[in-house]
């Protein structure tokens, strides 16, 4: 396929640039932080945003959602970047519904996918336990008990797990941490005796929880997948989850990166414009740059994994990896060429820098996806 | 559609398959492995000789050329199938030349038909080989203030008079496509015509000029009362400039891509591997190289990427344009960083300038070689005010 978009993949474009700049700019997430919002984002753009047909991207048109496909997927989310739109997308639409779809018996995605596309269901993804991303660390323990599994562990950076109406919990039924065999995926009602849930509040202004699991009941119906063999269903929705936050981080650094332009064609000092100093020039002319390799990267990842390419997964590595490495040059360099203005709270600069961060850190930074893909070429 | 793409796949893949010797599917190790062409051609190997041949017979020297211009007519979809299908079989260039890269694009915008009809076929063919007569003592990144002069005589000939400096192959082209002054009473950019003459005329004289790799590509040229019929004047009087920077925009592109074309010729972290040797778990032997070999390859990668989709938006009529000082800046910035990483885990046989197992001090000299990447076709800083003025609209200083 071409490094090109087609001609529906340009409509999601500029209904989704318009739809986030207009119903869910920065200011919406200032007044949610500012007020301390319990869910931390707003419900009735969370349903719009399913009228829009954009939480149904994931899920094929035969669960309710539209299939548009993952190309689709991150110019959505490339325009939630720009805007620092806040909401369940990447958590729910896009990592729970590309394990549900990949992972899922007939009824758990007749039961789920329906309602997740039409955003009134919140499924969020419970991996990670360490600090650092390490998918296939799992300590958290899923024991056979009756016709079901009791599972006790602890997990953390749940993105939107405060808000979850259904997890999914990654355990180890055999092995040690580290393997990838062994681990079973479960889906758990967050309201199960035993689970509890604290929502933790990050740089970015966005949620996400602890969970503890203590000797909680599961059925055998709710597992995903088969027992034993959840590490692939997972790669492949945090696969779709790093490409999207790819995206993410390339709207990030092209708003950033804007926004800077911007400031050097029009603020004065020494009786010039301070575009016109050639120090300042040769690094935004550099940035131009990185962030047209970003976005290379990034539609790269999105069209092989629409493809189903076996490179797929080498590729999320590569956007994953420049895509953060450039939203972090990116923001820095804007907060830097702002001055002092750059460094107050009044002025949006500095939560494009915070996302940045926390994208760039979310299933992966640079240096975890730079260490991916040598593996994959085996060095 | 498709399937007539797919139909050409298929014959061209059979074609090369039996036409391209197999000592031609080598990879290129150095400047000896690649055909110039030209009066003074010197083909390193009969089967160097036989591929130029087959190739240009076919016009696949220069795919998408019209074919009455000795190209091959292709639609700049077939090209990207022949260059995929040479990728794949490891097929060389047949055939590399200035009047490819640069002079031809120019010709085919701004030239009239005798000109077109006369050059472009040469070309092709790889009868005439051209070389670069911009640069001056005088005029390096400022270019414009060059002051080569050619006067009209009453003759209908120019006069040419001045000197050219860094003329890479000046002493091995057959023709030279110049800059000069026509007008020294205009302004600086307005007085500038863009001229083709033969190496070979009366009054042109070269010395070559040894670089830090040892090798002596590059020549200072003088022009002492050289005459020039008026008919080899491409475009008007005076518009000299928008030509010049038209072709600059193809010279640049190249420049950047002919780096990631090397880039793939052989993955570095093979190189590495064998050079360095793998821990029980297949990983480098040295940890701060693997990383640095892993942030370079994802940008060579990245990079690869970007030259692509820049070709398929420019087919599907998108993108930005003005794009080639990206190219040039960011493809010429990571070859020489290839270049020194290749150094790096080669360790001290990098260092062997020649006796046994020095290779010609290969390793040695294309590392040096590379350093110039930045700074031919414009360097990396003139490159970066470009995409400041042009692409970003910044104000002038
Ligand atoms: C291997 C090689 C092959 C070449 N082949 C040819 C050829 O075939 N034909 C031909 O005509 N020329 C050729 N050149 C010449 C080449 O185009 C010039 O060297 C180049 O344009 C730079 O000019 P200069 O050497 O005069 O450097 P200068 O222009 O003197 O530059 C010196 C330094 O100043 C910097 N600088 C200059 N102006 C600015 C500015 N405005 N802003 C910021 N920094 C600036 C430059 O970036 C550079 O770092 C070749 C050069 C090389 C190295």
């Amino acid at each position: 396929m071409a490094l090109v978009l087609n001609d529906e993949q340009r409509m999601v474009k500029d209904s989704a640039d318009g739809f986030f700049a207009e119903h869910a700019p920065v200011a919406q997430l200032r007044k949610l932080r500012d007020s301390n919002s319990a869910d931390g984002f707003d419900r009735a753009l969370w349903a719009k945003m399913a009228d829009m047909g954009f939480t149904g991207v994931a899920i094929p048109e035969s669960h309710g959602g539209t299939g548009l496909g993952m190309v689709a997927a991150g110019l959505i989310q490339e325009a939630i970047g720009r805007n620092l739109s806040l909401s369940p997308f990447l958590s729910s639409a896009i990592v729970a519904a590309t394990a549900i779809t990949r992972g899922g018996s007939p009824e758990q995605k007749a039961a789920l996918l329906p309602q997740m596309a039409a955003a009134s269901r919140i499924v969020a993804l419970a991996a990670d336990e360490r600090p650092r991303h390490a998918p296939a660390h799992v300590e958290t323990r899923a024991e056979a008990s009756g016709n079901g599994f009791r599972l006790t562990g602890a997990k953390r950076f749940v993105l939107d797990g405060h808000v979850a109406d259904r997890l999914i919990v990654s355990a180890r039924t055999s092995g040690e941490a580290g393997d990838t065999d062994g681990i079973t995926l479960f889906l758990v009602d967050p309201n199960a005796a035993g689970v509890s849930i604290e929502r933790r509040r990050m740089v970015d202004s966005r949620n996400v929880a602890a969970i503890t699991f203590d000797d909680v009941q599961v059925d055998g119906a709710d597992m995903l997948g088969a027992p034993g063999e959840g590490h692939a269903i997972l790669e492949a929705a945090l696969d779709a989850g790093r490409a999207c936050l790819a995206a993410e981080m390339l709207g990030v650094s092209a708003q950033s990166f804007d926004s800077t332009v911007d400031y050097l064609r029009s603020r004065e000092q020494f009786g010039r414009k301070i575009g016109s100093f050639q120090a300042l020039q040769h690094r935004a002319a550099h940035l131009f740059c990185e962030v047209e390799l970003a976005r290379s990267a990034t539609l790269k990842a999105l069209t092989a994994l629409d493809e189903g390419s076996d490179r797929a997964a080498f590729y999320v590595s590569l956007a994953k990896a420049k895509a953060g490495d450039v939203a972090k040059l990116a923001t820095n360099e804007a907060v830097q060429m702002h001055g002092g203005i750059g460094m107050t709270d009044e002025f949006d600069i500095g939560f494009y820098m915070k996302r940045a961060r926390a994208a760039g850190e979310t299933f992966g930074d640079s240096a975890f996806h730079g260490d991916r893909m040598a593996r994959m070429m085996r060095y | 559609m498709d399937e007539e793409l797919e139909g050409f796949r298929r014959d061209t893949a059979a074609w090369l398959e039996a036409n391209c010797p197999a000592a031609m599917r080598q990879p290129v190790e150095s400047e000896r492995d690649v055909c110039w062409g030209g009066r003074k051609a010197r083909f390193s190997s009969d089967d160097q000789r036989l591929w130029l041949e087959r190739m240009a017979d076919r016009g696949w020297t220069v795919p998408e050329w019209p074919k009455i211009y000795g190209g091959g007519g292709l639609s700049r979809d077939e090209h990207k199938i022949l260059q995929q299908e040479m990728r794949r079989l490891g097929c060389r260039p047949p055939l590399s030349s200035f009047g490819i890269w640069m002079l031809g694009p120019a010709l085919l915008k701004y030239g009239n038909e005798a000109q077109k009809l006369d050059h472009l076929p040469k070309i092709a063919r790889g009868e005439i080989r051209w070389c670069q007569g911009y640069s001056e003592p005088g005029a390096g990144s400022d270019l414009a203030s060059l002051r080569t002069s050619a006067i009209l005589q009453a003759d209908g000939c120019f006069l040419v008079n001045g000197e050219k400096v860094w003329t890479s192959y000046a002493d091995k082209a057959d023709w030279i496509f110049c800059l000069v002054r026509t007008d020294p009473a205009a302004a600086k950019h307005l007085g500038i015509s863009f001229l083709l003459f033969d190496m070979a005329s009366p009054g042109v004289s070269t010395s070559p000029i040894r670089l830090i790799s040892g090798y002596s590509p590059f020549c200072q040229t003088f022009f002492d009362n050289v005459r020039v019929p008026q008919e080899n004047l491409v475009g008007a009087p005076g518009k000299g400039w928008d030509i010049a920077k038209y072709l600059l925009t193809h010279e640049r592109e190249m420049i950047g891509g002919m780096d990631m074309a090397s880039a793939g010729r052989d993955s570095m972290h093979q190189l590495a591997k064998t050079a360095i040797g793998t821990d029980s778990e297949g990983r480098l032997n040295d940890s701060l190289l693997r990383a640095d070999i892993a942030r370079h390859e994802m940008n060579a990668l990245a990079f690869a990427l970007t030259l692509e989709r820049v070709k398929d938006e420019a087919r599907a009529g998108q993108g930005v344009g003005a794009l080639s000082s990206m190219l040039k800046y960011y493809g010429t910035e990571l070859n020489k960083e290839r270049q020194e990483l290749l150094m790096s885990f080669a360790g001290s046989d990098s260092l062997m300038w020649e006796g046994p197992d020095s290779h010609d001090g290969d390793m040695a000299k294309s590392w040096l070689r590379s350093r110039a990447n930045s700074i031919e076709g414009g360097t990396s800083e003139v490159q970066l005010n470009i995409i400041a003025k042009r692409v970003l609209q910044l104000p002038g200083a």
